[in-house]
């Protein structure tokens, strides 16, 4: 887990970049997403005494993220939305299997989830954190992350109405639009 | 013979046993999903660490390392 030798602010520094991905998956927008990311790392630093050593600290910031997300959530609920597209421009450089068409359909089904569903599936999904860890950081049973995880999956499967692997991503129709291949998964 | 049967207004409704919102989903479309999942994940981790935050922690890190000194603190002054 953590080094006891290696300085706090390294082990921080390291953790940053998963816990601005994590947040931006959260509240789909990058500037809203590095203030919390922000404001998680100086909350975190100021309580820094309330972190037990040996104990995965990048699972402390995850769930001291997760709760700055989940207060300022229940604030301003409805205000603030992507609008602008501002969560798209960050994605810059994706794997040659994915188009950015398919990312973008599959962030926004991602976004149509309910914010338990979504956090649980991302955590254990792409962030690689254990059922155990996630149910940690979320504050609760690790069956209710499992069941939330399964659910995640199911109405991601039904917004992008995948039937068979071969039906992921985009709709015929946009395919033909966009001019893809057949099969909207690689680019050619 | 539907009589002797409970009543079913809607018989076809028994009769289907998964409707869309309940995809079964085969491994290959939790693979799929998460291949989508860390491909978006991992595109921002790739970005590394903005500036922003290695100047914040920075200056966390050189105002505790002050504030010891005040207080006769025994950390060491790695910067």
């Amino acid at each position: 887990m953590t080094p006891p030798n290696k300085p706090v602010r390294d082990v921080m520094l390291a953790a940053v970049p998963s816990l601005r991905a994590f947040a931006i998956s959260l509240c789909g927008n990058v500037d809203r997403a590095d203030d919390l990311v922000q404001e998680a790392l100086l909350r975190a630093w100021a309580n820094l005494d309330s972190f037990e050593p040996g104990t995965n600290m990048s699972a402390w910031l995850f769930t001291i993220l997760r709760n700055l997300f989940r207060s300022e959530y229940r604030k301003r609920r409805r205000e603030v939305e992507d609008a602008d597209g501002s969560y798209a421009e960050a994605l810059t450089s994706l794997p040659d299997q994915t188009s950015h068409l398919e990312m973008d359909e599959f962030r926004k089904a991602l976004e149509q989830l309910p914010t338990d569903q979504r956090e649980s599936l991302i955590l254990v999904g792409a962030s690689g954190f254990s059922y155990e860890e996630a149910a940690q950081i979320c504050g609760c049973a690790v069956g209710t992350i499992k069941s939330r995880v399964n659910r995640a999956r199911s109405r991601l499967a039904a917004i992008l109405s995948i039937e068979s692997a071969d039906d992921f991503g985009p709709d015929h129709e946009t395919r033909a639009a966009v001019g893809t291949g057949t099969t909207g998964w690689r680019r050619s | 013979m539907n009589k002797r049967k409970a009543p079913r207004p809607h018989p076809y409704m028994e009769v289907e046993p998964a409707p869309k919102s309940t995809v079964k989903l085969g491994p290959d479309i939790k693979v799929k999903i998460g291949q989508q999942l860390r491909a978006m994940y991992s595109d921002v981790v790739n970005q590394g660490v903005p500036d922003r935050f290695s100047e914040i922690l920075h200056r966390l890190d050189q105002a505790e390392g002050t504030d010891r000194k005040k207080d006769g603190g025994t950390n060491d002054p790695s910067q």
